[in-house]
């Protein structure tokens, strides 16, 4: 239901820049290229985790109980954690497996997770949004429906629900991959419905149904290319909230079980480690910080960058600047006083 | 009136309408989805006579539509369990009975929900005030310095997860710098000030987090109402920029930040779980958490139904306000 009140243009589908307009505008903004490059960085870390644990010849779920102090509970021996040429990023307490690979590894199932159930919202909102649309009356009836009674209904509550009932022979990845899936596509499935609706309304829609093109020609070339824009914005802030997501039910103990490293996992034991071992909760802590954060400023680049209204913001595309906004900024009071004066 | 009652009218059908297809939904997928669900109560070990016990104990044997019917029953007009020795009567709302312990759902949620009450209520007070201040403080400073980094400011908070900050709050405030007591959940009608101080820490998690959007919203919100000409109006009448934003154009800009708080405040009764792992909080979510390990079904529907009614409320709560707040809302 958030979505539907700060999203308040949805249902408008305006003309977007086209691709290389598009990618000037997103470069123009300092911030959004600083994230894109801090996020290739994250997704590389993930892709190349066998690589990188290999040249630093550790295995993530290798116990090593002679590097952890078992006479204080398992306290990681060594400065920071147990940082040394051999475990880059120390040890885990209690067990002492590799904290560099387990981070590594772990990248690989936040993002990984995040990624795939976010392709899969998208294309389930897509498909279900042109359904709605263009399937008749009924179709339109259904899914509606659905989508109202799914934004009044607490997720996460009945995400841990049905984990309970989750069969235990799915691997958990997937599980909780397809978990956060398909209770995620409304979003997108009401933009779409709402966009293609209006967009049905258009002369160009009609004279390609006049001339005989079938529903799926037009969604596909008529429809598809308009809603590109709205869906983009809406599907890049997905990522993070997906990946919050993922971390969440990990850090609750009913997502990523052990030994599978995630980063909500190791928040999880972190808890009571945080004064022994303060690495241990820094790291993963960060590293969702630092992805979230990433995300966030290129879901809001992106989404200033497909906004046609934005141009006169960003300088590109246009030879004014800011100054249509400036006058706003003092009261007439003062500048009657400034003149008085 | 007659359109804000018929308003109101329709509104409360969907409501229950909604409250009835989670019903079904729920208990469709909780009791029906899981196979076996004699075995699952009576555990890994059980001989094939005591899951046969277990099957007659429950009804499972009946069809599914009255095994559902019987669970509404229950909801609207109590129903009776039979436990090893005799009837136990479970009374309105009744949501049925815990397979591990074999308390009743209804009293086991009630018992918890004034703890989760306690935390969602005084995070609502702090994130609306930190929030709405952030939004109005950014929306009046635009273009300067103050905007800029209250808009990073505010970007870092929609992105940190609520475990993460509150993680980093025990770190500072409790372990290192020990301004703070550990949080810790004492019942207000025990010690009121024990309450307040235990609560403290897990409020401002959840509030900073939640705040962030807040500000986000006003501030947009605001900018829209700054551009509209009635408070040009205002300013060519010579108020002062402070009358202007925070009087005239703040009554205006808040509409949809009342909606938004009303929805979120119902969400946050589910929402909470998170905060609540994290500070030991023994709330509705915990118990949640604790059933889902535990595969306690009864318990599980129980407070998904529950938190389902909240967020339904809140739903229909928050749209009326926005019809009241905001006149020009069209009701339909």
């Amino acid at each position: 239901m958030s979505e539907a009140l700060l999203t308040t243009g949805a249902g408008v589908v305006a003309p977007a820049p086209g691709g290389r307009l598009f990618w000037r505008r997103l470069r123009a903004q300092r911030a959004v290229t600083a994230a894109a490059a801090v996020f290739v960085l994250l997704v590389l870390v993930a892709l190349a985790a066998p690589l990188l644990t290999a040249l630093e010849g550790q295995d993530p779920n290798a116990f090593h109980p002679t590097l952890v102090d078992s006479a204080s509970g398992g306290v990681p021996i060594g400065p920071f954690g147990g940082i040394s040429g051999e475990h880059w990023l120390g040890v885990e307490p209690q067990t002492g497996r590799d904290l560099f690979a387990r981070i590594v590894y772990g990248a690989r199932v936040s993002l990984g997770v995040a990624f795939v159930a976010t392709l899969i919202q998208v294309a389930l909102g897509v498909a279900l949004g042109l359904f709605a649309a263009l399937g008749g009356r009924w179709a339109d009836q259904i899914v509606s429906r659905v989508t109202d009674v799914a934004a009044a209904l607490p997720m996460l509550v009945i995400t841990l629900g049905l984990l309970a009932v989750a069969p235990a022979s799915i691997p958990r990845p997937v599980l909780i991959t397809l978990i956060i899936a398909g209770l995620g596509w409304f979003g997108t499935s009401k933009i779409v419905r709402a966009g293609a609706l209006s967009l049905k309304t258009l002369d160009h829609v009609s004279a390609a149904r006049l001339s005989g093109w079938g529903t799926w020609a037009i969604a596909r070339r008529e429809l598809l290319p308009a809603l590109a824009a709205p869906v983009i914005t809406y599907a890049v802030l997905l990522v993070p909230t997906n990946v919050v997501a993922e971390a969440a039910l990990s850090f609750l103990g009913v997502g990523i079980k052990p030994p599978t490293p995630s980063w909500g996992q190791m928040l999880t034991d972190a808890n009571t480690w945080y004064q022994a071992a303060p690495t241990y909760l820094l790291l993963p802590a960060g590293l969702l910080f630092i992805t979230v954060l990433s995300l966030t400023v290129i879901g809001e680049g992106v989404r200033t960058a497909l906004d046609p209204r934005a141009a006169s913001r960003l300088r590109v595309g246009t030879r004014k600047g800011l100054k249509s906004r400036k006058p706003l900024r003092q009261s007439p009071r003062k500048s009657l006083k400034e003149k008085a004066s | 009136m007659t359109g804000f009652t018929g308003f109101l009218l329709r509104r409360i059908a969907g409501a229950v309408f909604v409250l009835l297809a989670l019903s079904v939904i729920v208990y469709a997928v909780f009791y029906v989805a899981p196979g076996n669900v004699a075995q699952i109560v009576c555990g890994e070990r059980c001989s094939p006579q005591q899951v046969a016990l277990v099957h007659d104990k429950l009804r499972l044997g009946d069809p599914l539509y009255l095994q559902y019917g019987h669970f509404v029953q229950g909801i609207f007009a109590g129903r009776d369990f039979s436990s090893g020795t005799g009837m136990v009567h479970c009374s309105t709302p009744c949501l049925g009975q815990s397979y591990r312990t074999d308390e009743q759902v209804t009293d086991l949620i009630l018992g918890k929900l004034p703890v989760t009450g306690s935390l969602v209520v005084g995070a609502f007070v702090l994130w609306l005030l930190i929030g709405v201040g952030t939004g109005v403080l950014s929306a009046w400073k635009r273009g300067g310095m103050t905007e800029r980094l209250l808009t990073w400011l505010t970007l870092a908070g929609t992105s940190t997860p609520v475990f993460v900050i509150g993680l980093l709050l025990i770190i500072i405030l409790c372990s290192t710098l020990q301004w703070l007591p550990f949080p810790q959940y004492v019942p207000f009608t025990d010690n009121p000030q024990q309450w307040f101080w235990g609560l403290l820490l897990p409020w401002f998690s959840l509030a900073l987090i939640e705040s962030a959007k807040y500000a986000r919203l006003t501030r947009s919100s605001m900018l829209e109402t700054l551009a509209e000409d009635h408070v040009r109006t205002f300013r060519a009448y010579g108020l002062t920029e402070r009358a202007v934003v925070g009087r005239h154009a703040l009554r205006g800009a808040v509409a949809p930040v009342i909606a938004l708080s009303a929805l979120d405040a119902g969400t946050m009764f589910g929402s909470a779980v998170l905060t609540e792992t994290l500070f030991g909080i023994p709330g509705i979510g915990q118990q949640l958490v604790q059933s889902v390990r535990t595969v306690d079904l009864p318990v599980v529907v129980g407070v998904v139904l529950t938190t389902g009614f909240f967020v339904v409320l809140a739903n229909a709560v928050a749209d009326v306000l926005y019809a009241m707040a905001d006149r020009r809302v069209v009701l339909s």
